[in-house]
């Protein structure tokens, strides 16, 4: 199918998916269970990326930076402003491409394939609405909190450098990551991983919602989802950086 | 009662139902039969809707499906029930809770209520109490398909469409899922549709019977017409097994 027919089919199901739910009670009886598969279930992931990354990439800053006239905050500000610029948002929403955005379309691509989806609309259901909305506003609800929590945790674990290794001292460390903060880099990483949040759920529920044959063709649906939305996702990031940041 | 007026219906230059009429009766099984890619099930999600048809009209008690707009498709489709040939239950809801979706999405009345016609339905099935609070995934195919009418029934639909209703099941028990459908047809005076291949069905429950061969209506009649047929299409499909070969001899 062409690339531009895929982007129709995707907006119309998008218009089905942005109206008024039949019952709201449904909604809000959908919704918490998609917080809590889609956000609280991501938080192990992202506490164990977050540390672990924060910790190397102290590691390797510091490393690479052992040069006596670089100043001692370099460590900490080159590593605070990459989590809070690049790996919080960008890269830790690739990461969740593949987790939520393969359950996602997996999910949603079985129930296509199990005709539950053909149920629904033979009882009269607004099946993409149903089905799609609660996740995607469900995840980019929680995204703020996550990459929030990424941050902390990352900048954290660029702590514990200074506190299991001799290369560099916490107090340097905390020098660094307080040097020259600028708030709007945090504005900023949340309201694009949020756009991102939004591709990756809604990217998925379409490959997901249009799955037709069998359970190989939903792994396709799957890979598909992850791929596009990671493409998409760096293609957003060069643009929202452009009007955020220039 | 549903009415199909010749309908033509094509894929891609395929064309997959030609001029096909039917009357489809309230309060009667009416069955739809033909060999795997006659056109059968093009047939059955066309009258349904879920196929656009090319040419033709399909009247649900007068009110023509391909004239109506998605929002009246919708509240038309409140008024149907289906079961699938997949049971097509919702994986993440106990056997109550799927009884319960199409209530609680379109009922007005009170959770009591909504509770006690599901209960009411899942009973008519004849399924034992225990296996309402279980998974879809830990119940039998046979005990899937009754909740799967169950379902179907609990918004006290007009129209009931019947997919395979017997694929995958043990002669045994697909007896009793066509008494089911059988009986709640009568019960409730429901439209009932069901797609078919499976002969044991056709002459235990067929009252209305449409044979399509190549997607052309090729035969009209019932349960105790299709022996007498001089139709060979018709023959080969029925009497394709040694079993109806000498039930036809003996009926000679």
């Amino acid at each position: 199918m062409s690339l531009l027919s895929e982007t129709g089919r995707f907006f119309l199901l998008m218009k089905r998916v942005f109206v008024w739910p039949d019952r709201w009670k449904m909604f809000f009886r959908q919704f918490p269970k998609e917080l809590e598969k889609l956000g609280l279930q991501s938080l192990p992931i992202v506490a164990i990326i977050s540390v672990f990354i924060g910790f190397i990439m102290t590691m390797q800053t510091k490393l690479n930076t052992s040069n006596p006239l670089l100043p001692i905050y370099t460590t900490g500000l080159v590593t605070r402003d990459t989590l809070l610029l690049e790996f919080s948002s960008t890269i830790l929403c690739l990461i969740l491409a593949g987790k939520v955005g393969s359950n996602i379309a997996s999910e949603i691509g079985t129930m296509r394939i199990t005709e539950q989806i053909d149920a629904l609309e033979i009882m009269g259901v607004n099946s993409a609405n149903y089905l799609v909305l609660p996740k995607i506003i469900a995840f980019v609800v929680m995204m703020p909190f996550l990459v929030i929590f990424s941050m902390a945790l990352g900048v954290g674990g660029g702590y514990f450098v200074g506190v299991f290794t001799n290369i560099l001292t916490t107090g340097d460390y905390l020098v660094g990551i307080q040097y020259a903060f600028i708030p709007f880099y945090v504005y900023y990483s949340i309201f694009k991983s949020m756009i991102f949040a939004f591709i990756i759920s809604s990217v998925a529920a379409y490959y997901g919602y249009y799955a037709y044959g069998g359970a190989l063709d939903v792994g396709k649906a799957s890979t598909n989802a992850v791929v596009n939305g990671s493409i998409l996702i760096l293609f957003f990031n060069i643009l929202i950086t452009k009007i955020m940041l220039n | 009662m549903i009415e199909v007026k010749n309908v033509d219906k094509s894929f891609d230059g395929n064309h997959v139902l030609k001029n096909v009429s039917a009357v489809f009766e309230t309060g009667k099984t009416n069955m739809i039969i033909g060999q795997s890619g006659s056109g059968k099930t093009v047939l059955m999600k066309s009258i349904i809707g879920l196929h656009r048809i090319d040419n033709g009209k399909i009247e649900y008690d007068g009110r023509n499906l391909p004239d109506m707009r998605m929002s009246e498709i919708r509240i038309l489709r409140r008024e149907v029930g289906m079961l699938f040939q997949g049971s097509a239950l919702f994986d993440s809801l106990s056997v109550l809770e799927n009884v319960m979706y199409p209530l609680e999405m379109f009922s007005p009345t009170s959770a009591e209520e909504m509770t006690e016609r599901a209960i009411f339905c899942l009973k008519r099935v004849n399924l034992e109490e225990k296996a309402f609070h279980l998974a879809p995934s830990e119940i039998s195919g046979g005990m899937q398909k009754r909740v799967a009418i169950a379902r179907a029934i609990a918004l006290q639909p007009k129209y009931l469409f019947c997919d395979e209703p017997n694929s995958g099941l043990d002669p045994r028990t697909s007896l009793v899922i066509d008494k089911l459908i059988h009986e709640i047809t009568h019960e409730f005076e429901i439209t009932t549709i069901i797609n078919s291949h499976d002969m044991n069905s056709v002459m235990e429950i067929g009252e209305n019977i449409i044979f399509i061969e190549k997607g052309e209506k090729a035969w009209e009649g019932n349960n105790s017409d299709i022996f007498h047929v001089h139709n060979e299409a018709l023959n080969d499909f029925v009497f394709a097994s040694e079993l109806y070969k000498k039930v036809k001899k003996a009926n000679q």
